[in-house]
């Protein structure tokens, strides 16, 4: 309920008692809504039956492969790959996004190397490349290349490296964000560099980070299917193994596909959350 | 009297625009300095190279016999490490134009942040001073409140609070009523005066001429980048021996 309602309310509300010749207000007919309302649900009733009804879903395969151990072990490799790279992706990030911002120029072109290295090799072809750095260089620290870069390191390299780039580029977004004004107040107090960092800059810096960050923690799980190229089995490549053998392949595509929309309903209800914590102080939030 | 704040020849460029061209300034212990002059004179940039936020590029500034920003080795001035200057400016309050309260955290929150992360506070002393502090700006029932849902003016005064919090030798105010209403200005000045009044140093840029006539012990004007001319408020305000200072006051009063 807003403001406005209490002072009009308010405003009208006392001594003088109400003409009974004051017209009535009638809000404008909104027609369009109503029309559009109804096309909508009739669309969306016609996908469904089609889906429902078109004996080619299978729909009784996807409920038996939805929760078999196969799948259900490549999606707990999703889940954990995501994880893992989400958090050293933006680690590194951080840290590149610090370095870019920093007084020391030194630090700067290194960032600003590696984001235009790492954005401009798609990671299609920056994890074949990793998957055959054997070939570059056979052997590292007296150990045997392919030994030390098996399929899932790999994956984690690739993907890790590939985010940081994007990850620098949204935390010095919402670094440049925060108002300069608040870290001369800071230093004026004689907040120490990293306390700064810490208690001022970050935590209001993270309501311009949350929303885009959000989204590449949704586009990072889709993303990880990109590793069924190197053989490591996630969600993805556990369906593809499955309808390599029984050519079941829609209902399988299917079960990905389920599993996928899960997991990113689940997200999205957690940034929602992230957010109205970081929105604290603010305006909206009150 | 001793001399709290001594800054001598002061020069400072932003590119090749000298906004300082060579200040000269004392300010004893106790009393209170008004700086005025139009925008763009370099009063706002003066005051903010007290606490080293602005970098002199010749002269020297010292506060209590202290050199800020800097280390004297024979004749050369060596600039300090960060650490060193962000112990220096926990001496010197400063008051922002436009408050620069943390909006994420509470009025009390931002008053206790610099005990207790420079000072190391336990949380509960912080947090005792910092109410008696609240209470002292008019302001102990709104201890729990973010900036968002305060006045400017009672923003103002949080912001006074904390920079009161370090309990410090010098305050610096930076236009501390130029971005309120004007009914909300008097609470402001209110609480400066009330500060002039227990003894508090201080150097106060503002526009507010009747606050600079009733608080200032010292008012220096300042023009493209001099002090044009300084002395006590009457002589200064009343009988400016200055035409650039009279055609100045003609404007503002």
């Amino acid at each position: 309920m807003s403001s406005s309602d209490i002072t009009l309310v308010k405003a009208t509300a006392p001594d003088t008692p109400e003409p009974s010749d004051v017209p009535r207000i009638v809000p404008q007919r909104r027609y369009g809504q109503w029309t559009a309302a109804a096309v909508v649900l009739v669309l969306l009733g016609l996908a469904l039956t089609s889906v429902v009804r078109n004996q080619a879903f299978q729909w009784g395969v996807v409920a038996d492969y939805f929760t078999s151990d196969s799948v259900l072990r490549g999606l707990w490799l999703t889940l954990w790959l995501t994880a893992v790279v989400m958090a050293l992706g933006f680690a590194l990030g951080t840290l590149l996004a610090v370095f870019r911002l920093s007084a020391n120029p030194v630090l700067r072109a290194v960032s600003w190397g590696y984001v235009w290295l790492f954005r401009s090799i798609p990671i299609l072809v920056q994890l074949l490349l990793w998957f055959n750095i054997g070939a570059l260089y056979p052997r590292v620290l007296g150990v045997q290349t392919v030994d030390l870069f098996g399929p899932v390191t790999v994956a984690i390299i690739g993907l890790t490296l590939h985010e940081a780039a994007y990850a620098a580029e949204v935390v010095r977004g919402g670094i440049l964000s925060v108002d300069r004004g608040q870290i001369e107040a800071a230093q004026a107090l004689g907040l120490s560099r990293w306390r700064r960092w810490r208690r001022i800059v970050l935590p209001q810096a993270m309501r311009s980070i949350v929303p885009p960050a959000g989204n590449m923690l949704i586009g990072t799980l889709k993303g990880t299917s990109i590793v069924s190229v190197i053989a490591v089995q996630d969600l993805l490549y556990s369906t593809q193994l499955i309808y390599h053998q029984t050519y079941q392949v829609i209902p399988l595509l299917m079960v990905a596909t389920l599993w996928y929309t899960v997991v990113t309903s689940v997200l999205s209800v957690g940034q929602h959350y992230v957010e109205r914590h970081y929105a604290r102080g603010s305006e909206s939030h009150r | 009297m001793s001399v709290m704040v001594d800054i001598k020849s002061v020069h400072k460029s932003f590119g090749s625009t000298e906004v300082l061209k060579g200040i000269d300034l004392q300010v004893r212990t106790g009393q209170v300095t008004v700086l005025l002059g139009p925008s763009g004179s370099g009063k706002s940039t003066l005051l903010r190279t007290v606490n080293h936020l602005e970098k002199v590029d010749r002269g020297a500034i010292s506060v209590d016999g202290t050199l800020i920003g800097y280390r004297r080795s024979g004749d050369r001035l060596h600039e300090l490490p960060e650490r060193e200057v962000l112990k220096q400016r926990t001496q010197i309050g400063f008051v922002f134009q436009n408050f620069n309260l943390f909006p994420h955290l509470t009025a009390l929150e931002n008053v206790v942040e610099a005990p207790v992360s420079v000072r190391g506070l336990p949380r509960a002393e912080a947090e005792a001073a910092g109410r008696r502090l609240l209470q002292r700006v008019g302001l102990a029932d709104k201890a729990d409140a973010y900036p968002a849902q305060l006045s400017g003016g009672q923003q103002q005064r949080v912001a006074i609070a904390r920079a009161l919090a370090l309990e410090p030798k010098l305050l610096l105010f930076d236009e501390p009523t130029s971005a309120l209403d004007p009914e909300l200005v008097g609470e402001v000045l209110d609480v400066i005066k009330d500060l002039a009044r227990q003894g508090t140093t201080m150097i106060v840029v503002t526009h507010e001429i009747g606050f600079a006539r009733e608080v200032a012990d010292t008012v220096v004007f300042m023009d493209a980048g001099r002090i044009v001319e300084q002395g006590p408020p009457d002589a200064v305000l009343d009988r400016p021996r200055h035409e650039r200072t009279r055609a100045f006051l003609s404007k503002v009063v």
